[in-house]
């Protein structure tokens, strides 16, 4: 970022936060732990050892066994705008753990205290009643339960037992595949099926832990849900499954975190995430994404190829994606809603910020199938140094999805001038009924707000900060309170005077 | 709709001695290289992402199972106002062209028998240029093929549009390239008429050139046929360049327009309206290319659909990287008149430059019943009040069209083409 030509009207602060985040990635240190790996490569022995190292019930190794038959004769896709390295899956670990997790502890206590160790630095105490980093506790009345996910295992979940009270399933995925099979078996694979696409497929075969939760009829999760993942070993793909079912009239509001040592290599993350809403349910989905982007010459980072979709399956459930990318070499992750239900609605908030070498091609897709839907796509993308930011997205409006309705408004801002900001959206419109708008825009502050501002006796800065600023807090509120602040920390970033 | 294998088709063409022999040097080198994209790209897919929404297999099938019913273009532009050329089933009908000042025109037939001329440094040139990033191998076949077409140069400004009027009966499978170079500060207008056959495949090729402006409209009217048409232009500095299409017939069209801005401050404007029902698939493709500072695009598509139509709009403005100050829109919106038609776009925006504004739009709806009812309440028949609410959202992009008569003249052969609807 030194000595970067930047247009007129980006302030140096916004220029200095967006080298400040580049510059320092906190949570770049490693844990010296020991740990167990499963030999390097993909197989079907591999497959089956880590299914074995899960104590799998048959049908769970079958069903991998199917998707990786199936990822073999898949291709990776090439279609997004990004640009890296093809990668040797054969020269990488697909499962790694702990050695203290050869045993599963009993409970957060018996956990190694180096592993707890781990989250209190990245700020994720293990403890419960404890609160996540910088959040001020109202009257200790706001718990968080977390599910911490080291490379391939769950080192453990607080406030289980609280939950239970409450009838809720919070767990990591390995458990639950043990504890609650039917749920499992009855929603696994039903929003990303196995043969999805070449990531999907791949986590299907491979997959190691992850969270599982089930909110239960009428249930409103008395708290909010968390995991956090941390890649750690090197060499490593981490490869987790979240599945979440929102039960008729429930809610449940879930947050995802994760980070990565700094290495030379870059390290693979193909996460499956699958959200299944029944009727009247609501679900809450917000992502800080920080994983380890690589130096300023493009070594080393997270490939984070991810895919996230939503089942509205009930009439009036409703989804709201919320994410804040900052982190990954390669970005390649679209969180999606297939509005099935009647009035079911699907909302989806971004703000990705891709800097130095990065790349990110994210987006969403809303797929209106029920009658009187609607979605909303807000997108912000902020490229700065070389890095390439790209907003990819589809809406489509299905011939029964009569009167159905979608906002769609992607803004980019480019800092300097060897960035890339680009939008591919698809619009595929299939009624008269239903309404689709989409605006997208590189440009400068907008003009008749800067001007209403103005006229009103602002001053120009002022007035950009305004307009701007309260742009931004529509991704930013949308973000429950605990990772608003983490978010803005983050984010950190006043864009005065650039976006539009 | 089986679509026959590329290989063959560019080696029969590659083969095809009558493309080659008594033609002049120039045309034959054209050729030859156009042959050798359309070898190494080969045609396309239904699979190709660049054709997504509109299926190939109209412009490659073998056969036209069709006969076009003749009938005549209605006369939207007073014949006496411009300097006309007439085209039936795909052939230039004229013996001698018309003599005009500020503007040679010549028949790409007679141009390809001398071994050098002008054209061959313009002719397959933006075609070319074209192809990269997307491939386009239709129009390189149409530059290997074609043999009708016309050649202006134009070096003056003049006055009176040329007007191109084409009329084709029967299953006329026709393939013309013409070539517009404006010189420096020259100026001309181009209207395009009707269709030149029950399947066209047309190429036209525009050079505007510092200072120049070139200004085209295009009518395609008729009732069932084919059109694949491909507009590719170069644009130098300080020039203008603006192509208006209104498409009121046909079955499968697909209008590209590849624009490459490489002059300061020059501007492009590429507009478009259809209207349309049943089997009406119409297919707007545009890619605005900013390679230099200061320059300005707009885009500006309008869908009425009706009855199982379908409206496509692919989009994309490209600013590379130096192009700054670039001022890019684009904005296409559907009116669905029903519910059996759709709307397909993607409109993309592809950004390398810091200091821009670029935007863009889609919409798509219904007609807004509230227009509708005000309309309607002041005495307005309901077929009359849908008429006039279409009107209204075509009017938008026909004041893209600097000239107001022609403006004039297309919203009159609007309201004319609505009243027989």
């Amino acid at each position: 970022m030194n000595d970067v030509h930047v247009k007129d009207g980006v302030d140096s602060e916004t220029v200095e936060a967006v080298k400040a985040l580049s510059g320092t990635y906190k949570y770049g240190w490693n844990t010296e732990i020991e740990m167990e790996y499963a030999p390097k490569g993909l197989s079907e022995d591999i497959v089956r050892l880590i299914s074995e190292k899960n104590n799998e019930p048959e049908w769970m190794l079958d069903w991998r066994l199917q998707a990786y038959k199936r990822w073999l004769e898949l291709k990776e896709p090439n279609w997004a705008m990004v640009d890296y390295p093809s990668i040797d899956f054969q020269d990488q670990y697909y499962y790694a753990r702990p050695k203290s997790m050869v045993e599963k502890p009993k409970s957060l206590d018996d956990v190694d205290p180096k592993l707890l160790e781990t989250y209190k630095k990245l700020g994720i105490p293990l403890k419960e009643q404890a609160l996540l980093a910088g959040v001020e506790a109202p009257d200790g009345e706001r718990k968080v339960a977390v599910d911490a996910v080291f490379d391939s295992v769950s080192v453990g979940t607080t406030f289980q037992a609280e939950l239970k009270k409450a009838g809720v399933i919070f767990c990591s995925f390995s458990e639950a595949v043990k504890d609650y099979p039917e749920l499992v078996k009855k929603y696994l694979g039903t929003v990303v099926p196995v043969s999805d696409n070449y990531y999907a497929t791949l986590n299907s075969a491979v997959f190691s832990d992850g969270s599982f939760i089930y909110i239960p009829k009428g249930v409103r999760c008395p708290m909010e849900l968390s995991t956090y993942f941390r890649i750690n070993a090197e060499n490593t793909g981490q490869f987790e499954r979240t599945l979440i079912i929102a039960d008729e009239g429930s809610y449940v509001s879930y947050l995802e975190g994760c980070t990565a040592p700094k290495r030379d290599v870059a390290q693979l993350h193909a996460a499956v995430v699958e959200l299944v809403l029944l009727d009247d349910a609501e679900i809450k989905y917000s992502t800080v994404q920080n994983w380890y982007p690589g130096d300023e010459s493009g070594k080393g980072g997270i490939y984070n190829f991810v895919t996230k979709r939503a089942d509205c399956r009930g009439d009036r459930s409703k989804v709201m994606w919320t994410q804040v990318e900052t982190g990954s070499a390669v970005t390649w992750k679209y969180p999606s809603c297939v509005l099935r239900g009647n009035d079911s609605q699907g909302e989806f908030y971004s703000i990705a910020i891709a800097n130095n070498m990065q790349q990110a091609d994210t987006g969403t897709k809303m797929v209106h199938l029920g009658k009187n839907t609607k979605s909303r796509i807000v997108s912000k993308g902020i490229s700065a140094g070389k890095a390439q930011n790209t907003y990819r997205g589809l809406v489509s409006m299905h011939p029964k999805a009569k009167n159905s309705r979608n906002f769609t408004q992607c803004d980019s801002l480019l800092i300097g001038d060897k960035c890339g900001a680009h939008t591919v959206p698809y619009i595929e419109v299939k009624n008269n009924s239903s309404r689709v708008e989409h605006e997208a825009t590189t440009s400068k502050v907008d003009d008749d707000q800067l001007f209403y501002c103005r006229s009103r006796g602002m001053g120009e800065e002022d007035a950009v900060a305004l307009v701007v600023n309260g742009f931004c807090k529509e991704v930013l509120q949308a973000l429950p309170m605990e990772f608003a602040m983490e978010a803005q920390q983050l984010v950190a970033i006043s864009l005065e005077g650039s976006v539009g | 709709m089986a679509s026959s294998p590329s290989s063959n088709i560019s080696k029969k063409l590659c083969l095809d001695e009558s493309l080659w022999a008594n033609c002049g040097q120039w045309i034959k080198n054209a050729r030859l290289s156009a042959a050798k994209r359309v070898e190494g790209q080969g045609l396309p897919k239904r699979r190709d992402e660049y054709w997504n929404y509109t299926r190939p297999d109209a412009f490659l099938k073998e056969k036209i199972d069709f006969d076009v019913v003749s009938n005549k273009s209605f006369d939207i532009f007073s014949n006496n106002l411009s300097t006309v050329i007439d085209y039936e089933d795909g052939v230039l009908k004229e013996k001698k062209l018309p003599v005009i000042p500020g503007c040679s025109i010549e028949s790409l037939q007679d141009a390809a028998k001398l071994d050098e001329h002008w054209a061959g440094a313009v002719y397959g040139v933006p075609e070319a240029a074209g192809q990269d990033p997307v491939k386009r191998s239709l129009a390189a076949l149409n530059t290997a093929t074609a043999s009708q077409g016309l050649l202006l140069l134009v070096s003056g400004k003049v006055k009176n549009p040329i007007k191109i009027s084409a009329v084709s009966n029967g299953s006329i499978d026709s393939t013309i390239h013409h070539i517009v170079k404006v010189e420096p500060g020259a100026e001309v207008t181009l209207i395009e008429t009707g269709h030149y056959g029950a399947r066209a495949n047309v190429v036209l090729e525009v050079e505007v050139e510092k200072d120049g402006s070139f200004h085209h409209i295009r009518v395609q009217d008729g009732q069932q046929h084919n059109s694949l048409t491909h507009i590719f232009g170069r644009l130098g500095p300080n020039s203008t360049f603006k192509s208006f299409t209104l498409s009121v017939g046909g079955t499968v069209t697909r209008n590209e327009c590849i624009l490459e801005l490489l002059g300061d401050t020059s501007s492009a404007t590429v507009a478009g309206a259809c209207i349309g029902d049943d089997k009406f698939h119409h297919d707007d493709t545009v890619f605005v290319t900013h390679g230099a500072p200061n320059c300005e695009s707009r885009q500006v598509f309008k869908k009425v659909l009706r009855d199982g139509a379908v409206g496509v709009f692919q989009g994309k403005i490209l600013v590379k990287e130096g192009a700054q100050k670039t001022d890019g829109y684009q904005i296409s919106q559907s009116l669905l008149l029903d519910d059996n038609c759709q709307f397909l776009a993607k409109p993309e925006l592809e950004i390398y430059a810091d200091d821009v504004v670029c935007s863009h739009g889609s919409t798509s709806g219904a007609i807004d019943e509230e227009a509708l009812f005000y309309l309607r309440s002041r005495g307005v028949p309901k077929t009359k009040a849908i008429d006039l609410l279409t009107l209204s959202f075509i009017a938008e992009s026909i004041e893209e069209v600097e000239n107001s008569e022609l403006a004039d003249a297309l919203l009159m052969y609007l309201t004319a083409v609505l009243e027989v609807r």
